[in-house]
């Protein structure tokens, strides 16, 4: 029997079972992904606000710094894997054998987990920003909190994008590590149509295929997502072409100080 | 003589051990253009940006309108008011031109939208830079850029303006079309201090020049003072070694 009867025979049969894991893979990772980013987004703000005066506050900002700090290192420090066994049974024994819904938990699971990564890439971005960026905003009033939604994050966010697509394909493959708590995902079903139907290789092969076409997709998605955020390389001159010296528009009745 | 604008007392900044300004006392008042010259490291900018709060001081105060704006002035209303332009632009890089000079006002001065618009339309004219509304800053040139920087500064409707090099960073020949934007601000009565190298500037355009040297105001004084007949040898030889260059 050859390669391409097994793989017809096990789509024939289990196809629709491997499709329907790909909606709790998709939406696992892309609520995941997006919470994650977030959490990311969040926890930058926070890490680069400025040393206040105020003794309290800064008790407290070095408190929650250090929690940041202890959350990033521990997520990215452990298996995905563990840490949904964790997680899920950590849950259970604290609230006496009652599991959390599977996908809620898967998507709980992969959040937190590409929170830690993304805390980094985000901080890496906010770096990245030029100073100047920074003093423009401080040097007209605008606080660390107007400056961060209106002028670094929206920068940031253009950077990061390709590091956050990473995580997102990641994400896309790693659910299938969800599988050890019993989440219903790709993956799940791949091994399951194995088991019942003796061929293990052209199961992996079509859960692979499939796979891959996700990411595939997704990634090119992205790609498209990240030149939209680019914007125009011309503009739109308003009035002439040409560039008028500055003292033509400056009338001296017109004070500029009112 | 009118009442001081800003008023500096025995102001002193150290980075670490080193100490950049040692002891300035200096006053503006309004309507003033004030010219601040003196070689690189002589503590010109610090001092600015000691005025802006982008640095703190380690001594001494800054006082507003007679309050001191460490301790009894809300920064970000301070900041609105002692707005600042930079040798290196610092324009809102994802924003384009008419969005630069908005932010500010929404977010700051909690002006509306369409007002907000107005007011930056309004002075965007006044640099001439209203065909380029649309455009994003890496799209402009250098003079574009800081033409763009005085019309952010400016709609916020700010008390004094603070000007770090604002030409150093040009092409030579865009250097005149930001001057001259920085001269009619002057002559509407925009309170300035102005850190130059430009000497022509400093001569013509300000009421007073200050010559600082070794985080010290070595010697101040009207235009023709300073450089028509120094007094100090620091200042001699300043302006020797500049205008012979």
């Amino acid at each position: 029997m050859s390669l391409f009867e097994d793989i017809s025979k096990v789509w024939s049969k289990y196809g629709d079972t491997i499709l329907s894991g790909i909606a709790n893979t998709v939406i696992i990772s892309i609520i995941g992904t997006l919470i994650g980013l977030l959490i990311g987004l969040i926890n930058g703000i926070i890490r680069t606000v400025p040393k206040p005066k105020n003794p309290v506050a800064k008790v407290v900002l070095t408190v929650v710094n250090w929690v940041i700090n202890v959350y990033v290192e521990v997520f990215r420090g452990t298996p995905m894997m563990v840490q949904a066994m964790i997680i899920y049974w950590g849950y259970a024994y604290m609230n006496a054998g009652s599991t959390l819904p599977l996908i809620p938990a898967g998507i709980v699971i992969v959040s937190i987990n590409t929170g830690a990564y993304i805390t980094e890439i985000v901080r890496g971005g906010i770096i990245s920003i030029d100073r100047g960026q920074f003093e423009g905003s401080a040097s007209i009033g605008m606080s660390h909190f107007q400056t961060m939604i209106h002028i670094i994050i929206p920068q940031v966010m253009r950077n990061i994008l390709p590091s956050v697509s990473n995580e997102f394909v990641v994400n896309i493959k790693d659910t299938s590590v969800l599988n050890v708590i019993g989440v219903t995902e790709l993956y799940f079903y791949a091994a399951s149509a194995a088991k019942n139907s003796y061929k293990i290789f052209a199961s992996y092969l079509i859960a692979c295929a499939i796979y891959f076409c996700l990411t595939f997709t997704i990634t090119r998605i992205l790609r498209l997502a990240e030149r939209l955020i680019e914007g125009k390389e011309n503009y739109t001159v308003f009035g002439s072409q040409s560039d008028f010296p500055a003292e033509i528009h400056v009338s001296k009745e017109e004070s500029a100080n009112g | 003589m009118a009442e001081h604008v800003i008023e500096i007392k025995h102001l002193k900044k150290s980075f670490g051990e080193n100490p950049v300004l040692k002891d300035i006392d200096f006053s503006i008042s309004k309507g003033e253009t004030v010219s601040v010259i003196g070689s690189s490291g002589s503590g010109k900018s610090t001092m600015l940006r000691c005025i802006n709060l982008l640095e703190t001081p380690t001594g001494g105060e800054i006082l507003f309108h007679g309050k001191n704006i460490q301790t009894e002035l809300e920064v970000s209303k301070y900041r609105a008011k002692v707005v600042m332009v930079f040798q290196s632009f610092n324009l809102f890089n994802n924003l384009n031109v008419l969005q630069n000079c908005v932010i500010g006002q929404t977010t700051v001065l909690g002006r509306g939208k369409e007002e907000a618009r107005k007011k930056a339309m309004e002075y965007l004219e006044k640099v001439g830079m209203t065909p380029y509304i649309n455009a994003k800053p890496r799209q402009l040139s250098g003079g574009q850029k800081q033409r763009v920087a005085i019309a952010r500064a400016l709609a916020m409707d700010p008390e004094v303006i603070l000007f770090d090099e604002p030409t150093s960073a040009l092409d030579p020949e865009m250097v005149g079309e930001v001057l001259s934007v920085m001269k009619r601000l002057s002559e509407s009565g925009m309170t300035m201090i102005v850190v130059t190298h430009e000497m022509a500037f400093a001569r013509d355009v300000s009421d007073r020049v200050i010559f600082m040297n070794d985080g010290y105001i070595c010697e101040q004084g009207a235009p023709e003072e300073v450089f028509g007949a120094p007094k100090r040898e620091e200042t001699k030889n300043f302006l020797s070694r500049f205008l012979n260059q």
